[in-house]
């Protein structure tokens, strides 16, 4: 049992590399993550992972370093949203759609232009964490600092943002300024990331993780360690299952996120069922209760 | 002394319609102005406007001497519908914490005082019985308990309260109008949006809003039956 667990992780040199690449990430969009739900930016999120997809086909078709593509298409990205938001007065999600899909079918006309279009375009939107170099290694922890430190230094305005932009303003913080630095944070994730768990499946780990951290934090710092947790427990058992099972490994890492998601919200759903009858019971046995003026 | 808010000529609105014209006022520290009127007259675009989210559109207006959303630390803004979001992780104290943030800014470090004063905060509404529950799991007059605590955790010179009494009970209502009477004591001049006649009762000027300026001035002049008809179409129990 425990060489079915340990074993392969112990045994090859490159599932390791590949475990130290999942850690990374999960750490990276357990920060990044909790505020892609808290504000709500699911679609952002994804309208930035696809839009580095141009990028990245540019890159491999022209021979420069993928990280710089994956930089560049988000930021061109991220300015085509501001500038169809703010000038033809569309609003946020129709301004990311139409980008989203742009920049997607321009990565596919790139990408077409490659001899080895299917194999290539594959890696974009699903990764190749199999194939991990320490280069990567070394630029995901310094993403990881990175993202930290933007989250903690800004964290005051992204805490009001996660509430209300009326709070944020009349606080005296930007809701413009703070929410184009928290995109540049995401943004930065999906460029740390992609190589990874890919394009396509980015999303997965900015989402499912820090969705099952709010489920039971009562506080940022709390969730943030729930996603990371779970980023992490994921990245080990879908590496483990695709090493066993011969399956794809990004998106075994990303799918056992969701189904970790999966199997705490029903916890959570049973614990408020089961908290719903206590309460029941509660003022059967204590009928006098009923008599008391709820002051709320 | 100085007022803390004037405003002359003032038309608020959006885009380029304005909802309401003409306004004129003036409130001195500790006065209170009460805007009552029906949905869409335009008491919360005068709050909005009053706070800095809503460009004025025609005339003068400023707060604490300065243009509108310019002094965050000095004015309070409680909004209609504070937002709270099932999936917000936030404590009670965290969120009447956030009061804090535009004094403490992007890096400074929350003392001694200030969390004194969140505490403080938190006792005055009676949030302080829930501090440690998540905002999420709280019934309606609780998060508003909780939502007036962080806008007096501000220890702002000017509060701007959107219908501070919604979702609370008699007690909870008389809760608020001691706040209120509290603060104009401590010289904090008060504009507030209600639904309520009887939050007018204090008042030193009343506003009766039907996209227009109705009828202005203390409560005895302005809530006449005649003024309220033509607000309401009705003249309502006072």
């Amino acid at each position: 049992m425990a060489h079915f667990l340990f074993g392969p992780f112990l045994d090859n040199e490159f599932l390791r590399q590949s475990l130290y690449a999942g850690i990374l990430v999960s750490a990276i969009c357990a920060v990044a993550g909790t505020f892609v739900v808290l504000r709500g930016l699911a679609f952002a999120g994804d309208a930035l992972a696809h839009g580095v997809v141009p990028g990245v086909a540019a890159a491999m078709l022209f021979g420069f370093s993928g990280v710089l593509g994956a930089a560049i298409g988000a930021g061109v990205m991220m300015s085509g949203v501001s500038v169809v938001t703010r000038r033809y007065r569309l609003s946020g999600d129709t301004a990311i759609g139409l980008l989203f899909v742009g920049m997607l079918a321009l990565g596919v006309i790139i990408q077409s232009r490659s001899r080895s279009f299917a194999g290539d375009l594959t890696n974009i939107l699903f990764g190749e964490v199999l194939g991990v170099s320490k280069s990567d290694l070394v630029w995901q922890f310094i993403a990881l600092v990175a993202v930290c430190a933007i989250a903690w230094f800004c964290r005051r305005p992204f805490l009001l943002l996660s509430v209300d932009d009326g709070l944020t303003e009349t606080s005296g913080f930007s809701v413009k300024k703070y929410h184009n630095i928290m995109l540049a944070m995401v943004a930065l994730t999906v460029v740390a990331s992609f190589q990874t768990v890919g394009t396509l499946l980015v999303l997965g780990l900015l989402i499912a993780p820090a969705a099952t951290g709010a489920l039971f934090a009562r506080r940022i710092g709390t969730m943030m360690v729930v996603a990371a947790v779970v980023g992490i427990f994921s990245t080990y058992v879908g590496l483990l299952v695709s090493y066993h099972a011969n399956v794809a490994a990004g998106a075994s890492i990303v799918f056992c996120s969701v189904l970790v998601f999966t199997a705490c919200a029903v916890v959570v759903e049973v614990q408020r069922w089961q908290a719903h009858r206590k309460d029941i019971h509660h003022d059967h046995d204590q009928p006098h209760m009923h008599g008391h003026v709820h002051v709320s | 002394m100085s007022a803390r808010i004037e405003a002359t000529g003032l038309a608020v609105g959006y885009g380029h319609r304005p909802i309401v014209e003409g306004l004129n006022f003036s409130l001195q520290p500790g006065e209170l102005l009460v805007l009552i009127g029906t949905n869409g007259s335009g008491k919360s675009t005068l709050l909005k406007t009053l706070a800095g989210l809503v460009t004025a559109q025609k005339g003068n207006v400023n707060v604490l001497g300065a243009e509108p959303g310019t002094q965050h630390s000095l004015v309070g803004y409680l909004p209609q519908h504070p937002v709270s979001s099932h999936t917000l992780p936030l404590r009670v104290e965290d969120v009447v914490a956030m009061g804090r943030f535009a004094h403490l800014g992007l890096t400074r470090r929350a003392r001694a005082e200030d969390h004194r004063i969140v505490q403080e905060s938190m006792e005055r509404t009676g949030a302080i019985a829930y501090k440690s529950r998540p905002l999420r799991d709280l019934s309606g007059g609780q998060q508003q308990r909780t939502h007036l605590a962080q806008v007096l955790a501000r220890r702002a010179d000017v509060l701007l309260l959107d219908e501070p009494t919604a979702g609370l009970d008699l007690l909870g209502r008389q809760a608020v109008a001691e706040l209120v009477a509290q603060e104009r004591a401590r010289g904090v001049a008060v504009v507030m949006a209600t639904h309520e006649l009887s939050d007018a009762d204090t008042a030193d000027m009343v506003m009766l809003l039907a996209q227009r300026v109705v009828a202005q001035g203390s409560p005895t002049t302005a809530l006449t039956d005649a003024a309220l008809r033509e607000c309401f179409g009705f003249t309502q129990p006072h």
